[in-house]
């Protein structure tokens, strides 16, 4: 059943890809391992260049999962073995040698909880920077600014730098924290259910940021919610039981999907 | 009932119960302490009565402090040789009172029990004075007349104003002696040391040529001979101070009549109790307590004040936290963050929770014996070898009782670290790492920040133990009477080679072996209670930081 599954839907992928552009992940043969239970069965994927790619599917499916093998988040646990290959930019990510500090310079991540540094908002924002041991103050400045004003978060603090960042609401640090990720210029935003822990207003705000976001960078989304996805995503794939069951363009998936399951999944039959 | 016990009642009676029981325990105890410590610089009234029977000319007369009163059955009484008349039953009580009566020059004993049976004409005299002396303890008795070198300047109207401006005179003296005798001799005599075992080190030395030798050696003679000048200026100096010191005298009365010499050079204060109004009582009571609490001790501990066991006890306990913490933190660090989780992490954890149910005893022993003849031992041999057979570090020394409290409050730090670190969320973390830091930049830069307010819990459980403990002490550092502060201006300023006096152990020494009980029991509760509020203010001290750090990483912990 599971071979079969994903024989059918690499066949289909390779259709969908064909109307697409520049390619910044191919993701091929990918399994996932926690201990002895397969998280990951095969996965064979091609993230599109500046398009915002939407990961939909019921709880425990791998969405996840596989969104932290972009940056290689799931090094952090000891259990977690990756067989197959994922490709940025023509280089595996998963090949010997690899900086992993690099490749996540270059993949930038948001969680679904805020979590910001227990510093300033400047210094959150800096963060990436100093790491990477730039500490000329004007430099600072002006990677601050845009970056706040690039996750649409200037306005609202440009007269309190120097205040704690816990002093923001739960929304403001969900942008402080974009703002922190894309100060070091990644190519890539990996955004985990980034809006499942904030109100509807700021979630609003999320999604416009991401619209914008998508101009410069490309993203690839996490999401619970169906029409989170449809509003915010180029393309979307669906993902069941560790098994990408159908990737396309959004519009089609949801639309008209190939697949029952996806058509179930979203009509909400199952999930 | 069954619905009472159902609904959890009986339960949050029992933990309510447990609680005032807990904190009645606490205000006794602090109360207890309090209460018979400050008690004791409040002046007292001195009395003076007759005992014996007037009437057959057995009469004396006793003056001094009423210290407290007893009640004792019959028997007892005859026992302890109190002349109780025979119509008195066996089963009849008879109080007697304990007396201060001071002049141990004089009467040989400065406590005594009088029982109220031979009591009689209690009086309360106004110009009854207490004279607090640097020897001999307190004197009780009336001021008749002072002499300047024999020469009467006062008596009558006037003599008391007169007598207290010269006691004040003579303490500025006595502090100007004290001064120049342990600074300025002190350092003469700490360089003439250095000389002496320079000269000693130099003619062991094989490796010096014969005339190098002997120019270095005239170099030392050289610098001996102006020391020696400046030595004999000063004890020229102190000789002129001592005479001035002892220039004027006070004749004085004791109760029988009999009049004594006292030199004003030995008096510390001088009190007429009887003759203060609440406001002077006041004054005196705190000009006491401040003197108790600044002053340095005299005649064994039992008499003076007790600050170079507060400059110990504060210098010890900060050093400890100096060393202790760097350590503990990156104990803690290494075994929560970098260690491979598995049975040998677990055996070590086991055996650092355990450290801290070691009896600190065990930690005095390891102390001297690692600490002091083991390492300090290796410190003279190496680095102070030409002072050797007599000891620097190889001796008890602050420094060893600091690393000795140290090391017996490490499991503290390194348990509450570690708890702080286990708490500091996996999503902050990953927000680091997510931006291409490494672990170690994480970890130092995100982490450790976050988890100082346990780090800070853990320095005060550290200190609350350390500053209360004794026993490892005595072996390691702490003496009875140390001779100088650990602190002072010669050079390296903290000789952290010194022995110290420490609060706890003052107590016990006090407490327990002094030969003067009555007088020191005051002092025992007193200083008792120093301790207890110096813990209080370094641990506010600390708890204050830490409600600063947490207020400030609050939300992320949350």
């Amino acid at each position: 059943m599971t071979t079969m599954t994903s024989a059918t839907t690499t066949a289909s992928h390779r259709d969908a890809m064909r109307g697409m552009g520049k390619t910044t992940f191919k993701v091929r043969d990918l399994n996932l391992f926690y201990g002895k239970d397969q998280a990951l069965n095969g996965i064979d994927l091609d993230i599109p260049a500046n398009k915002v790619t939407a990961f939909i599917g019921p709880s425990g499916c791998g969405k996840s999962t596989l969104l932290r093998c972009f940056n290689r988040m799931n090094d952090l646990v000891d259990i977690c073995r990756v067989e197959g290959e994922i490709l940025l930019d023509g280089e595996d990510i998963y090949a010997r040698g690899v900086d992993v500090a690099e490749l996540r310079r270059k993949v930038g991540m948001v969680f679904q909880k805020p979590n910001p540094f227990p510093k300033s908002i400047f210094e959150n924002v800096a963060y990436g920077l100093r790491l990477q041991g730039v500490n000329n103050k004007a430099v600072l400045e002006e990677v601050v600014e845009r970056s706040l004003r690039g996750a649409a978060l200037w306005d609202e603090v440009k007269d309190r730098l120097g205040d704690n960042a816990f002093g923001l609401s739960g929304g403001q640090q969900q942008r402080l924290v974009i703002a922190r990720a894309i100060a070091i210029e990644p190519e890539v935003i990996l955004l985990d259910e980034p809006a499942s822990a904030l109100d509807p207003i700021s979630t609003l705000k999320i999604e416009e940021l991401i619209h914008e976001l998508k101009e410069q960078y490309t993203i690839l989304i996490v999401t619970h919610n169906m029409q989170q996805a449809a509003r915010v995503s180029d393309y979307t794939a669906f993902m069941y039981l560790g098994d990408l069951i159908e990737f396309g363009e959004t519009n089609t998936i949801f639309t008209e999907p190939e697949k029952k399951q996806t058509e179930d999944y979203i009509t909400g039959r199952y999930g | 009932m069954k619905l009472w016990w159902k609904s959890g009642a009986p339960w949050i009676w029992l933990n309510a119960g447990a609680v005032a029981v807990s904190i009645i325990m606490v205000l006794g105890l602090i109360g207890l302490i309090a209460v018979r410590g400050l008690s004791h610089f409040y002046p007292t009234e001195i009395v003076e009565f007759q005992v014996g029977d007037p009437e057959l000319g057995l009469g004396q007369m006793v003056m001094g402090e009423h210290v407290r009163a007893e009640t004792i059955p019959v028997p007892v009484a005859r026992d302890a040789g109190i002349n109780v008349p025979p119509e008195l039953g066996e089963d009849e009580l008879v109080t007697r009172h304990l007396i201060k009566q001071g002049n141990r020059d004089v009467t040989g004993n400065d406590f005594a029990w009088y029982a109220e049976l031979q009591m009689s004409e209690w009086l309360a005299p106004r110009d009854a004075m207490r004279l607090e002396r640097r020897e001999w303890g307190d004197f009780y008795g009336y001021a008749v007349r002072v002499l300047e070198d024999d020469e009467v300047v006062a008596e009558g109207e006037g003599l008391w104003d007169e007598l207290q401006s010269r006691v004040e005179r003579a303490n500025t003296l006595f502090r100007e002696l004290r001064q120049i005798e342990r600074n300025d001799v002190g350092v003469i005599s700490a360089e003439m040391e250095e000389l002496r075992i320079r000269e000693r080190a130099l003619q062991r030395d094989p490796n010096v040529e014969p005339d190098q030798l002997q120019t270095q050696l005239d170099q030392i003679q050289e610098r001996q001979g102006v020391l020696q000048e400046a030595f004999q200026a000063l004890s020229a100096e102190i000789d002129i101070l001592r005479s001035e010191l002892h220039r004027d005298t006070l004749v004085a009365t004791v109760v029988g009549g009999e009049e004594v010499q006292i030199r004003i050079g030995d008096i510390v204060r001088a009190v007429q109790p009887n003759n203060l109004s609440l406001t002077a009582k006041v004054v005196e009571y705190l000009q006491q307590f401040w003197a108790f609490v600044s002053g340095e001790p005299r005649e064994a501990n039992t008499a003076g004040g007790i600050f170079p066991a507060i400059f110990g006890t504060v210098t010890m306990v900060l050093l400890m936290s100096m060393i202790v913490s760097p350590f503990g933190v990156l104990a803690a660090i290494y075994l929560r963050e970098y260690a491979k989780q598995g049975p040998l992490l677990k055996l070590i954890r086991i055996s650092v929770y355990n450290l801290a149910g070691v009896p600190s005893i065990v930690y005095g022993v390891f102390g001297l014996g690692f600490f002091i003849y083991t390492l300090g031992g290796s410190i003279d041999q190496l680095f102070y070898s030409e002072r050797l057979p007599s000891p620097t570090f190889g001796s008890p020394a602050l420094i060893w009782a600091s690393l000795t409290l140290a090391l017996l409050t490490l499991p503290v730090v390194i348990v509450s670290t570690e708890e702080g670190l286990a708490r500091i969320p996996s999503s902050v973390r990953q927000g680091s790492l997510a931006l291409g830091a490494t672990k170690s930049e994480t970890l130092w830069k995100v982490v450790v920040p976050l988890a100082t307010p346990a780090m800070m819990t853990g320095m005060i459980l550290a200190i609350a133990r350390a500053a209360g403990e004794v026993a490892p002490l005595m072996l390691v550092g702490v003496v009875k009477l140390a001779p100088t502060l650990p602190v002072d201006g010669t050079f390296p300023f903290v000789h952290l080679d010194r022995q110290i006096m420490h609060l706890g152990f003052h107590i016990y020494d006090v407490g327990f072996q002094s030969p003067n009980v009555e007088a020191a029991r005051p002092l025992v509760y007193a200083t008792a209670l120093v301790l207890v509020i110096l813990i209080i203010v370094l641990n506010l001290t600390a708890i204050s930081i830490r409600n600063r750090l947490r207020e400030r990483y609050r939300a992320a912990t949350d």
